[in-house]
């Protein structure tokens, strides 16, 4: 087990930067996930701590172990690639016991931990088989013992579900889960998808383009975004964003169709009468009030069952809005009126793009 | 059951086409059978093209010749194409994997000037290099000799391997070596313990490739080999059908005999040519 520092990570290829200058502390035994969208360089950060990618500048710690120029196999992490990666010539026990017997380890150890490993995964009646004679479920599961059966000092995974269908994939998040809690090893998980961030991680770290846009525990980080680029990529639906100006009395933002209070307190001293700001708003935090300060226009409703969506405009800027599923839905062209509650307005800066508050 | 009809008559019409260019591709073939198991040795003004007496006389006397001094030639001449191929096949293949590797995997200065020359030498028929080769030869005082050959043929294999197995490595995926450097290997250990295994299929086709070119090889052997002992099983079936003598019998036995291996081995590596080998690796 180890804690993982970063240390002013820089890595360019080509013309592309794709990190630029990355600080991060990982305490040992957390569960970090690495966040983004495409080309965002979370690959690329997860396959430098790997030592798969020489880093332009910057440090890896492992512990306190400098390992920014050592090779993979000096490292003591192990990974489970997107594509499993495993040995095609060789048996499930053999592919378990790979890094094993590189690593000169007794055979009665490899037999215990393969064991063990097949046990925890419940992937015993495999064990004789070759990878392609498994279903993509079980080969997942493989190249997680594989990684399990190493005892690394910490897990690197990159993007392990993406190529699972979506009934096995929620399965298989809780099994990472309750490896993670079993095993308490730090353990650093790359996904594109918002869901296996926020129900994995005990820490976020949301990345754009080669830089820590916010770090911190999920739940913090969906609830007080520091940027209209988080705010937008954690959540589904989309926040929406509607341009609008502080008013007078410091408490409330205006728009044409809108009128709503925020938290004057978190804003005090950031904002100023008459300033021009983008207000998000999260579809699930509208709800249909006669007197709400939004006056929403519907174009599609989307029924999902217990809740549907409706997509439509708040003045000219399209918005969605959240709907109980057991009401009377709207019709399209119908004029909703709704509110949302005050620490649920987030003001950002329509320069900078980052929370004023 | 007009549209039935209709299909009936494309069925046919296929079929008709099959069986033809089966007939035309066998016809010869079976002329040679034909012309093998005859003892009378020469080819009959006849359209049949099976044999009217049946006879094996022209294969034991191929299998059982012998020079002047009591040698057997045709062991002999067997041992030299078997060896000369063979050898051919493991040194093309044992420089053209290394290299073919890191032309896969590595960007380094001239690796495409290397790809472009290798091409080029592809592009030149081999016998234009007859007359320099036969004098490098002499020079070396290699002609005449197995060693000399092989020098000869694995250079000119060694670019087709090299190609054939670039293709291989590159469609082997990154991720399995990375794997297993992550789980503790050396780049070396990594090639030599994931990828060669998951390359075997195209490194058993590459070398029977190898394999075959040599064994049929007849002009660079012809022009590097006089003495009798010497020959590959080739030149010496083209004897048989000299300027004074024309043995069609023992020819054609004796082009059935050299035909035999490959078709064995060709036969033995058939479950490698079936590719997918990495299938279920990556991916689900």
């Amino acid at each position: 087990m180890a804690a993982v520092t970063l240390r002013a990570l820089r890595k360019t290829l080509g013309e592309n930067a794709i990190l630029r200058g990355i600080d991060l502390h990982l305490n040992d035994g957390e569960f970090v996930v690495l966040v983004g969208p495409s080309g965002c360089g979370k690959s690329t950060l997860l396959r430098t701590l790997a030592g798969l990618e020489e880093p332009d500048s910057g440090q890896v710690l492992l512990g306190d172990r400098d390992v920014t120029l050592r090779p993979p196999r000096d490292r003591d992490v192990a990974m489970v690639f997107q594509s499993y990666a495993l040995y095609p010539h060789l048996t499930v026990r053999e592919n378990l016991a790979f890094g094993l017997r590189l690593r000169k380890t007794p055979e009665a150890e490899i037999a215990r931990r393969v064991a063990r490993v097949a046990e925890m995964l419940s992937i015993a009646s495999l064990l004789d088989r070759l990878p392609k004679d498994m279903s993509g479920g079980q080969r997942q599961r493989v190249a997680m013992g594989r990684a399990i059966a190493r005892e690394p000092s910490v897990f690197l995974f990159d993007e392990p579900l993406s190529n699972l269908d979506a009934a096995l994939r929620a399965q298989v998040r809780v099994e990472i889960k309750k490896v993670h809690q079993t095993l308490k090893t730090t353990m650093i998980y790359v996904t594109h998808d918002q869901v296996e961030a926020m129900t994995l991680a005990d820490r976020l770290v949301v990345l754009s383009a080669g830089t820590v846009e916010q770090e911190g525990p999920p739940l913090e980080v969906y609830r007080r975004p520091a940027s209209m680029f988080v705010a937008s990529f954690l959540g589904s639906p989309a926040m929406n964003f509607v341009a609008a100006t502080v008013a007078p009395d410091l408490a409330r933002v205006t728009a044409e169709g809108l009128s709503l209070g925020f938290d004057a307190a978190r804003f005090r001293g950031k904002v100023s009468a008459g300033q021009s700001v983008m207000v998000g708003v999260r579809p699930h935090d509208v709800s249909r009030r006669p007197d709400g300060g939004l006056r929403f226009t519907v174009d599609v409703v989307e029924p999902m069952g217990f809740e549907a969506y409706a997509h439509g405009r708040v003045g000219e800027t399209p918005f969605v809005m959240r709907l109980d599923g057991h009401d009377a839905l709207p019709a399209p062209g119908d004029q909703l009126s709704a509110a949302a509650d005050v620490d649920s307005v987030h003001i950002f800066d329509p320069v900078t793009r980052k929370a004023l508050g | 059951m007009k549209p039935r009809r209709i299909a009936w008559g494309v069925e046919f019409l296929s079929h008709a086409i099959a069986v033809a260019a089966v007939a035309f591709a066998l016809y010869p073939v079976l002329w040679v059978v034909s012309l093998a198991l005859n003892p009378a040795g020469t080819p009959a003004p006849r359209a049949a093209p099976w044999p009217e007496v049946l006879s094996l006389v022209n294969f034991r006397a191929v299998v059982s010749s012998s020079n002047s001094a009591g040698e057997w030639l045709f062991g002999r001449q067997l041992l030299n194409s078997v060896l000369v191929s063979s050898a051919t096949a493991a040194v093309s293949v044992l420089i053209a994997t290394p290299a073919a590797y890191a032309l896969a995997r590595f960007r380094f200065v001239g690796e495409r000037t290397a790809m472009k020359a290798l091409l080029a030498t592809q592009m030149f028929p081999g016998v234009a290099t007859a007359v320099p080769l036969y004098v490098m030869l002499d020079t070396l005082k290699l002609l005449d000799t197995r060693a000399g050959l092989v020098l000869v043929y694995a250079t000119t294999a060694l670019p087709f391997a090299l190609f054939q197995l670039r293709g291989a490595f590159e469609a082997i995926p990154r991720d399995l070596e990375e794997a297993a450097m992550v789980d503790g290997a050396t780049r070396w250990q990594a090639f030599v313990l994931v990828v060669l295994p998951a390359a075997r299929p195209a490194i058993a086709v590459t070398c029977l490739f190898a394999f075959m070119a040599a064994w049929n090889e007849f002009i660079l052997a012809a022009t590097f080999l006089s003495r009798e002992s010497a020959f590959t099983l080739p030149v010496a079936l083209q004897r048989y059908v000299g300027e004074y003598d024309a043995a069609w019998g023992r020819f054609a036995a004796g082009a059935i005999l050299v035909s035999v291996p490959v078709m064995a081995i060709f036969y033995a590596v058939q479950r490698h040519l079936v590719g997918g080998l990495t299938a279920g690796s990556v991916k689900g």
